[in-house]
């Protein structure tokens, strides 16, 4: 099992590597730079010695050998830089959006969770009833269904919910607060992205449920069980579930994964300051630094999460072993 | 029917922002209260003296003072200026226009505690001015006549000029030109303020979170008396233009000070009724059709002056200022200030311009075969960005099409459309835009230079630039008139090296509690919020 663990943490420098060189590759194939944005954005007078002045500063001038050597040493010392747009220090950026996405990532899991696993598990349970149609059809929709197209009817929603019911329309508050600050302020402005984001992930969620489900019922253990005489919730419960569940943490895991770093539309919808916006931001103003950040830290992200997936495995079937 | 209604609403609530101005002078403001602003734009650094985005102004220009500003009182004049650091009157040039002499206010304190006096202003100007080396300045070429800057006393400041000039007074207006304090500046150079703030302005910083918000309180040693109302206030980010409306008429912002275009504001209209007042006015921005004249067959003039005399500029007015934030149609020179050319001359003397659609269409055609072109195709280069780039720019094509063009629409996002236009101009046509802060015509013009550094046509024209250096040597209004006349008809129909389309137009809606604020001509100008007060009253009605 250790030597499985090291060997995987032994992988993740390969990854993040082959990421680093793509990032650096594909961002500096986008013309423009940022010193052209910064200064000439909104059409006003640049002085063309500023640009030139900054350029210089930022090192976009230099060669792309001369960039990639400094963007590697950088990577090997653990020195992301600084935003080439506000020039803070980039972990700091990304430090003040790590909590929200984070909280949203745990927030839009458990929703998904809440939602999926007894979902799927009476619809299999209850196969080809009415119980199960209904389940499939909200499935169903949650899938067709964009996250951020659905955070537009929550908030379009509440305004006109709000006011034709108390006169006064009402939307989600547009800045975070910490959840320790301001539990009610915090609450009420995740919640939103949060159940329309969760809805998302648990209807691929339930229907992976449902399917694992409906093959363990079939198993002959489970056959064995219901002619010992034991009664079905405990069958399901205690016999079928956790070995359905296989399947199910790997999406979840995955999904987690993606919700850190993914959630790029959602958080432009809902305007939160997370790093799905960030992202954006950092793209579109070809802030060459933080975007090469972010990129490794979603690689990381990704990485971690699957590697404790992985892990997960084990527990949840014994059989599991890693050697 | 609704439709209807709420558009009626909105005019009348725009149309009656004159009158609404002189009613809220004769209310009495009320102290307290925090005021919440949307910003649709990221703060690159604090450093006014370097940034050029709305999205640094809005937010920070209301811990700072200017030597002078707009008439925060009626910053909709473009010519009135009155002083903000400075006492009395805004000086007139003495010695034949070259030496301006200010008079500094005495008791003014940055919020560090620390007095303001005119060796701050000095170094300030300064820094703008004569940059260290190394040192950016954004604003540098503004102040190319300023010859000294001297402070021989705490409260004189004098400027000598260099020759006498029309720009100096509204360069030195522009809302950029934060004072900072000299041994800030001395202590820890002239980059810290990119980093940090310490001004004197009407509120002092509190903090700012990055990606969300800046929130600043009441600085109560502010130097215009009584002043400012509001105990403080919050600029929320909020990049999405739909995110800035829902907030607006979800209650949790008040203001939004860059612009919606026409349906958001009949949205919100429509939604909140008489809790929103709506102020418009014309904007200092234009957007402009760049022809490349290195590129066949853009280098006959013939064939520029027939795209100019194709586009109907009355008719897109009228159609386009219900969908786009564009509206008035002008020639080089913002609209509203007294060294614009009237309509009727542009009628007269521009192509492009007459009434006569049918006819500058047929001329354009005559044009287009007589340069051998009858069946142009070309590609216009356009910006990523729905208003008002793509909106008129798909205009100007059904408008060329008129006239036998046929145009296909490069659409690329903001920074490749940059890196196109103005470094690698491997473009046909593209749209470009003009877009300042003070109305300084004098300065906005020099975009139409061929040897400015913002210019992308690719041509050069010494009769352009001897018009323009004698332009910038006079101080006398009626030789600015003549002179700028001849430079516009040179741009504009002679050469047509570039065309105007149509000028912006500002639309403003706002929570009907929101006092003092009064729109200007530009989103950069009459940000320091000392004037702006919430009528708590009025508040208590729309249940905030």
């Amino acid at each position: 099992m250790y030597s499985y663990i090291v060997k995987r943490v032994l992988m993740l420098f390969p990854t993040l590597l082959g990421a680093a060189i793509v990032v650096f590759l594909l961002l500096r194939l986008i013309p423009g730079d940022v010193c052209m944005l910064k200064f000439g954005g909104e059409g006003g007078y640049v002085d063309p010695e500023q640009i030139k002045m900054c350029q210089e500063r930022l090192g976009i001038s230099d060669s792309k050998i001369e960039q990639f050597v400094d963007y590697m040493i950088g990577f090997a010392t653990l020195d992301l830089g600084v935003s080439m747009w506000t020039g803070q220090p980039v972990t700091e950026e990304i430090w003040i959006r790590f909590p929200l996405s984070l909280q949203i990532a745990i927030m839009a899991t458990l929703t998904s969770v809440i939602i999926a696993i007894p979902l799927g598990v009476i619809s299999a349970a209850k196969q080809n009833s009415m119980t199960d149609y209904l389940v499939r059809a909200f499935s169903i929709a949650g899938i067709a269904m964009p996250s951020f197209w659905l955070g537009i009817l929550i908030i379009l929603g509440l305004l006109i919910g709000t006011q034709a019911w108390s006169g006064v329309p009402w939307m989600p508050p547009v800045h975070y607060k910490s959840i320790f600050d301001d539990p009610a302020h915090n609450l009420s402005q995740l919640i939103w992205p949060a159940l329309a984001t969760g809805y998302r992930y648990s209807a691929v969620a339930t229907r992976m449920t449902r399917s694992a489900m409906l093959e363990v019922l079939r198993e002959d253990y489970v056959r064995t069980a219901r002619a010992k005489g034991l009664i079905e919730q405990v069958i399901i419960n205690k016999h079928a579930l956790k070995n359905a569940l296989l399947p199910v943490v790997t999406i979840i895991g995955i999904e987690f994964a993606f919700l850190m770093g993914g959630l790029v539309v959602t958080e432009q919808v809902f305007n939160l300051n997370g790093i799905g916006k960030l992202f954006v931001e950092s793209v579109t103003q070809a802030d060459y630094t933080l975007t090469q950040a972010l990129v490794m830290l979603v690689v990381f992200i990704f990485v971690l999460v699957n590697f404790v997936v992985d892990l997960m495995y084990a527990w949840l079937d014994p059989r599991i072993r890693y050697s | 029917m609704r439709g209807v209604a709420s558009k009626l609403v909105a005019t009348v609530a725009g149309a009656g922002f004159a009158l609404g101005a002189v009613a809220a002078m004769a209310e009495t403001p009320q102290a307290g209260g925090e005021l919440n602003i949307v910003v649709g734009s990221k703060i690159p650094s604090y450093d006014a003296h370097i940034e050029s985005t709305f999205g640094m102004i809005h937010p920070i220009r209301p811990f700072y003072s200017t030597l002078i500003r707009v008439n925060p009182d009626n910053p909709s004049s473009p010519t009135d200026f009155v002083c903000d650091v400075c006492e009395g009157d805004v000086p007139e040039g003495t010695d034949n226009g070259t030496t301006y002499t200010f008079k500094i206010r005495s008791g003014i304190t940055f919020h560090d505690g620390k007095p303001l006096t005119a060796a701050d202003v000095k170094a300030t100007f300064d820094k703008i001015v004569f940059p260290p080396e190394g040192i950016a300045s954004n604003r540098k070429a503004y102040f190319k006549m300023v010859e000294s800057i001297e402070a021989p006393d705490d409260t004189t400041l004098v400027f000598k000029l260099k020759h006498p000039s029309g720009t100096f007074i509204p360069s030195v207006a522009m809302p950029f030109n934060f004072i900072y304090s000299k041994a800030d500046l001395d202590a820890h150079g002239h980059t810290w303020h990119q980093t940090n703030i310490n001004g004197s302005g009407p509120f002092r910083f509190v903090e700012h979170v990055q990606g969300s918000h800046v929130k600043g309180e009441r600085n109560d040693n502010y130097y215009h008396e009584g002043k400012p109302y509001l105990d403080g206030y919050t600029a929320l980010s909020a990049p999405k233009m739909s995110i800035r409306l829902q907030a607006i008429r979800g209650g949790r912002a008040d203001i939004e000070f860059r612009g919606f275009p026409p349906k958001a504001r009949d949205d919100l209209v429509a939604a909140l009724g008489d809790k929103i007042t709506v102020q418009e006015s014309d904007w200092n921005c234009v957007l402009l059709v760049t022809p490349n004249h290195k590129t066949k067959p853009f280098d006959d003039p013939r064939v520029r002056r027939a795209m100019s005399l194709a586009v109907d500029r009355h008719g897109g007015s009228k159609y386009l200022s219900n969908i786009a934030i564009v509206k008035t149609v002008g020639g080089i020179v913002f609209p509203n200030h007294p060294l614009a050319t009237p309509i009727d001359e542009l009628k007269a003397n521009i192509a492009g311009y007459s009434d006569d659609v049918a006819g500058s269409i047929e001329q354009a055609k005559a044009l287009l075969a007589e340069a051998g072109q009858s069946d142009l195709k070309f590609t216009l280069l356009n910006r990523g960005v729905d208003q008002p780039y793509k909106v008129v720019g798909t205009w100007l094509i059904g408008q060329w099409r008129k006239a036998g063009m046929q145009v296909d629409q490069d659409v690329r996002p903001t920074t490749p459309f940059y890196a196109s236009l103005r470094k690698q101009k491997d473009f046909d046509v593209s749209i470009d835009f003009n877009c300042q802060s003070i109305v300084n015509p004098i300065a906005d013009v020099s975009k139409f230079l061929p040897t400015a550094g913002n210019n992308y046509a690719s041509f050069e024209d010494a009769e352009l630039e001897k018009i323009y250096d004698n332009l910038l040597r006079t101080a006398n209004v009626d030789e600015q008139k003549i002179l700028i006349r001849q430079y516009e008809k040179r741009v504009l129909n002679d050469l047509t090296s570039q065309m105007i389309t149509l000028w912006w137009y500002k639309i403003n809606p706002h929570r009907s509690y929101v006092k003092g604020w009064k729109i200007a001509p530009s989103h950069y100008l009459n940000q320091s919020l000392d004037n702006v007060w919430i009528d708590k009253e009025e508040k208590k009605r729309h249940g905030l």
